[in-house]
């Protein structure tokens, strides 16, 4: 048994290790947990929830650029009693923490579903999306506004005693400001960052090789964005962070937490390598054991400038 | 469905632009069914990023092979590997082919590169007693893949090989010769030629199952990339990688 002690906390969520799957790159569990033991690692944050149904916009959804991909999958999603009904009973059955996303068009909405869900005991946390760059209601329209992301903030945590984290958008020329709306709302922790905007053309049909026209780029291609948006936070607001931008190896979720994550998510490459999450726990206490960090912990923005 | 680091046994060029990986994956190997597909990180760097789907060739013992035409950068990655380098390959992924039915004959129709699931197809069609029946086209001869497929007739749109024209014209003019017998088709290949396939079967209600592609992400159903109309649910998206890649003809829309 290793001496390393890997426990990290965001805020008040006590995670085992750091290790946390993205949302939208682990459904609801069910089909990563062929390739992985769901128990070994931090938790994982459901897919999306709005209070109804979404289908999700029409293909062509997803493209591969350098190093990266853009995807438009329009929150397809199951939907707030679905979920409860279906995939809360096999989420039951692990020792992971359960954060759900949720993605609404309205304020409205963004309590609705979070009133309907805080009830589960299942459920630790929830992650507040107000950054979803694909679809036309909601999404970027309250994330690049300071004002409904603190509104949001506010009233949902009315409705929860549970942690509120808010997944911020990189598409803002200041990120802190919207992390620090966030924090004085009452915002437990953000997660950061979210997709960026990016298109492609096909060349010979001159049509954009998404149907969307834009999609959000993600995977290694915007791990320095993602990087710089985390230390931007760290160094301006006093609120934990979960880092997350095209983490593909440990060695990038350790350049994370130094940059200032509490902890990490891990999202496009659940689609390459869907058991990274469980190999990367050795490889972690490895890097600790080397460099003589006894609590994981210790690493959070212990960057040395 | 497993994650494995399959061998390269050989890489076989079988036409101008068409070859066959071999790789050996016992785990892979014993749980594949016609139809199915791998899932393959071609290199071990972020070029190409995604993994490559492609379907299942044929099965011999501990090794599967998978057919493809070199068109992209990853096809190209595939083309170069040598005897001994390992692949990282996910399979058997995805619903197959469905042997069931009440059919006698068989009736395989592929289009290009679409002639790639069939010969596992056959295989295991001639091992439960069924006839069987091809039918390959493509725009040249050189599209046109015929491999390891039985009694075949083929189509191409310049005339260079075979019929003159699609393999759906070219199993439209045969049809009446097996009109007193119980049929099955099978259709692998582009989209617009599925969906011609499709009304064919629609218009003499044969009873049919089709092979679909589609760009993906992920290739097990999580990242909703690759999603297909339902023809039952107005509201609902199949996904490719999971519900497929191979549907009954009456259940999805083709784009």
């Amino acid at each position: 048994m290793s001496a390393v002690d890997l426990s990290v906390s965001v805020g008040p969520l006590k995670l085992r290790n750091p290790i946390l799957l993205a949302s939208g790159t682990v459904g609801y569990g069910n089909e990563i947990s062929e390739f992985i033991d769901l128990n070994k690692i931090g938790g994982i944050v459901t897919k999306s929830l709005s209070l109804k149904p979404r289908k999700g916009n029409t293909p062509q959804r997803v493209i591969e650029t350098p190093s990266g991909m853009l995807n438009a999958i329009g929150l397809a999603n199951i939907g707030v009693e679905e979920f409860l009904k279906t995939k809360i009973p096999f989420l039951k059955k692990f020792d992971t923490k359960i954060i759900c996303n949720i993605a609404a068009s309205s304020v409205e909405e963004y309590v609705e579903c979070t009133k309907l869900l805080t009830d589960e005991d299942t459920i630790s946390a929830f992650e507040i999306n107000v950054s979803c760059p694909n679809v036309k209601e909601g999404g970027l329209e309250f994330g690049n506004d300071k004002k409904a992301v603190a509104k949001i903030t506010e009233e949902v945590k009315k409705v929860s005693t549970k942690p509120i984290f808010i997944k911020l958008s990189p598409n803002v020329s200041r990120i802190s400001e919207f992390a620090l709306a966030a924090k004085e709302a009452g915002a437990d922790a953000v997660s950061a960052i979210n997709t960026l905007v990016g298109t492609a053309f096909d060349i010979m049909t001159r049509k954009p090789k998404i149907k969307n026209i834009t999609g959000g780029l993600s995977g290694p291609a915007i791990k320095p964005v993602a990087l710089a948006k985390v230390l931007e936070i760290r160094r301006n607001v006093d609120i934990p962070i979960i880092g997350i931008g095209g983490i593909f190896s440990w060695q990038d979720a350790v350049e994370f937490m130094i940059a200032g994550a509490s902890a990490f998510q891990l999202g496009t490459v659940n689609f390459v390598h869907p058991n990274i999450s469980e190999t990367m726990i050795n490889d972690l206490i490895l890097y600790c054991e080397k460099m003589k960090i006894a609590s994981l912990k210790n690493l959070t923005g212990s960057f040395i400038l | 469905m497993f994650l494995a680091n399959a061998k390269v046994d050989s890489v076989t060029q079988i036409g101008t632009n068409v070859f066959l990986l071999k790789l050996q994956s016992d785990k892979i190997a014993a749980n594949a069914k016609p139809g199915q597909f791998v899932n393959i990180k071609v290199s071990n760097s972020n070029f190409p990023l995604l993994r490559r789907p492609f379907s299942i060739c044929n099965v011999e013992g501990d090794y599967f092979t998978i057919m493809f035409t070199s068109v992209g950068e990853g096809t190209l990655v595939l083309q170069k590997k040598q005897k001994g380098e390992f692949v990282d390959v996910m399979g058997s992924a995805g619903n197959g082919f469905s042997l069931d039915g009440n059919y006698e004959k068989a009736i395989i129709v592929a289009g290009g590169i679409g002639a790639a699931p069939f010969p596992f197809l056959i295989k295991e069609l001639e091992k439960i007693g069924k006839e069987i029946i091809c039918f390959s086209g493509g725009r040249t001869k050189n599209d046109c893949i015929t491999y390891e497929m039985k009694n075949v007739s083929t189509a191409t749109d310049d005339g260079s090989f075979g019929f003159r024209g699609t393999v759906v014209e070219l199993l439209s003019s045969q049809i009446d010769r097996y009109k007193n017998e119980r049929i099955k088709i099978f259709g692998c290949g582009p989209n617009a030629m599925l969906k011609s396939l499709q009304q064919f079967c629609f218009t003499r209600n044969i009873e049919a199952e089709i092979s679909t592609e589609s760009s993906m992400a992920c290739g097990f159903g999580i990242c909703q990339g690759c999603p297909v109309q339902s023809a039952t649910d107005k509201n609902k998206f199949l996904l490719v990688c999971k519900d497929g890649p191979v549907f009954n003809v009456k259940d999805i829309e083709l784009p």
